[in-house]
Parts: C-alpha cells; structure tokens; sequence
C-alpha cells in the first residue's frame, strides 16, 4: 500500500530543501553562498585571533574522498534502516495473512 | 554544530568532557539493562543509531544560504531516552571526528554534550509533555525532533560565545546564533517531518514494542485505531 502521508510528508521536505537552492540560484561558494555553518564558526573564532592547539590525526585528502565518507556513513544508515523496516513490514504482512486464514478456518467449521 | 578539532581552549574541551562522561556512562549501562529486558528492541536501537548516521551526514541548504545538516537524534530520545542517545551520536561523532576530520577528538565532549545530551534531553521533554496534554503522537514528535534538532545548535553556540567571549558573552552569542540557530530553522523543520515518518512507520508496524519500551500506553487510542484496522 502506498503512504500517501508519508509520501505529502516527504514532498515536503523536498521543498523545504529546493527552496534555498531555488531563491540563491546561479549563486554559488565563490559569491560565499551554500558554505557550511560548521565551517563559517571555526573562521569567525579565527577572525579573533585564535589559533587552534590541535589538528585532526587524519584529513580526507580531497573533497572526492570527503564524499565519499560522508555517502558510506549515509549508506551504512540507510541499509540498517531499510533491512529493519522491511522486516518488520514482512513479519506484519504475514501477521495479517493468518489472521484471515483463522478467521475463514472458523468459518469454514461451522 | 561540529566544533572542529582544537577550536575550543583545553580547559572548555575538559570541561565538557567531565559534563558528558557520566551521561554517556549511564546510557551505556541503560542500553545493556533495556536490551536485556526487551531484545526484540534491539533492532530498533539500530535504526535510532542508523537514523542519526544518515541525518547528520546530509549537509542540506537553508534559506540563510549557508549549509548544516539535521542530528537525527529526537527519534531515539523519544523511543529510548536522551541518555541512550548520547551513546548513539558518541558513535557518530568519533566516526566523523576520525574520518571525516568534522569535529573533533578534543572537542568531542563538547559535541556530544550539544547533540547527544542537550538536543535529545530536550526532545524526550517535549514528547512527554506534549503527550501528557493530549497532543497526538506525530504533532508531540514532529515538535520533539524540531527543537531537539535546534536546541543543539543553540547549545554550540552557547558553547562557543562561553568560550569566545570577544568583546562580551553577549555579543559573541549574537553571533555565533546567526551562524549556527538561524540556518537552522528550516534543517530543524525538516527534521522533525522526517521523523514524523519513520515514526508513523514504526507504530504502524510494530505497535507492541512502543509498548513494552513504555513509549506509548497499551490503552492509547492511536493504537487501539491501528489494532482495529488490521481485525
């Protein structure tokens, strides 16, 4: 069965994240556009003077391989979720399949 | 809301560290009694990590034009509360600290006290609450993922502008809010709809074990709706 909530539910988050892309459009990081909060704190604390006293053991050496780290974290969530829905949509499935099979076994003996 | 690596003085890296440790301690030793009561909870331990693994690696664009990305952390905090969580976004935070070189192994206490302490501790409050005044279980999960979503960030930048007091606290806090609060406000509606879904998916499907984890009572009427419609 198709989730038509879940499906408005989605829709919506597609929007939310399409709108900034679509009122900033043809504007990109050289105009200082789409860059990371995360990224923009550390660069204003530099602004102040600080020095940070401590650099990361190991650095992904260029942004393919940042990528591609952040896509197996995204994927190692992605498959645990999928396996577990999915079984869980089994297990429901056959659930309601015995149920009707009693429900007409009873029928049938009487 | 990753402080990078060496971006906050030892003394506040110590500091936040002492503050997380004994959450952290405490959800380890909750994850081993609640998956020694409930086993058949343990799969979805899993997708309240898996969750968070996905949702904070999707650095997604706001309408500020600067880019963040969600924590995930309000459905775990609402199945297994916020002390599981903060083990949960620990793990994620070291595998994002060693290989990604976002965040940090220094400032990792601070993080994890953010996103896997204030955040979730916030969510777990406002589920309860929005549930002890009969509000329905997506609108008390939506708002519970929204502001822990957001809460977080508003810790960083409380964290930072502690750290960072130039000229003044205040002054700072100003600043650091519209780096990091103000981006996130549609990241945190977002969130929150997304876990409005997988929750629903949950409840729809295995109704029995929000039941034994003590989510949801036996006699709520949105269960009782579901048990009917599959008689």
């Amino acid at each position: 069965m198709v989730n038509k909530r879940a499906i408005l539910l989605l829709a919506m988050v597609a929007v939310i994240v399409i709108f900034p892309l679509a009122i900033y459009n043809g504007k990109g990081e050289d105009q200082g556009y789409f860059g990371g909060s995360d990224d923009q704190g550390p660069e204003y604390i530099e602004s102040t003077g600080y020095t940070p006293w401590f650099h990361s053991i190991w650095e992904p050496p260029s942004g393919e391989i940042e990528s591609l780290l952040f896509a197996v974290q995204a994927a190692i969530g992605a498959i645990i979720i999928g396996y577990v829905l999915g079984y869980y949509q089994g297990q429901d499935k056959e659930r309601k399949r015995r149920k009707i099979e009693a429900n007409s076994n009873e029928y049938v003996d009487v | 809301m990753h402080i990078a690596e060496g971006f906050l003085p030892w003394q506040w890296c110590l500091f936040w560290y002492l503050a997380a440790l004994p959450v952290i301690v405490y959800g380890v030793i909750k994850i081993k009694k609640v998956t020694e009561e409930h086993p058949e909870s343990k799969p979805l331990l899993a997708v309240s990590g898996a969750f968070i693994f996905i949702l904070s690696s999707l650095k997604m664009p706001s309408v500020t034009g600067s880019c963040s990305h969600p924590t995930g952390t309000g459905l775990g905090a609402v199945l297994f509360g916020p002390s599981v969580v903060s083990v949960l976004a620990a793990i994620v935070l070291v595998f994002q600290a060693l290989l990604l070189a976002h965040g940090g192994i220094t400032t990792l206490g601070a993080n994890d006290f953010s996103m896997g302490i204030v955040g979730p501790f916030a969510a777990w409050l406002i589920w309860k609450g929005a549930r002890k005044i009969g509000w329905s279980t997506s609108i008390a999960i939506f708002l519970a993922a929204v502001m822990g979503d957001w809460l977080t960030y508003v810790t960083t930048a409380v964290q930072l502008s502690l750290a960072f007091p130039i000229p003044t606290f205040e002054a700072a806090f100003v600043k650091f809010i519209a780096i990091y609060a103000y981006t996130q406000v549609p990241l945190a509606i977002a969130e929150g709809l997304l876990t409005v879904v997988i929750f629903e998916y949950i409840m729809k499907l295995r109704p029995d074990i929000l039941v034994k984890l003590r989510v949801m009572p036996k006699e709520d009427p949105e269960l009782k709706k579901i048990e009917s419609a599959v008689a």
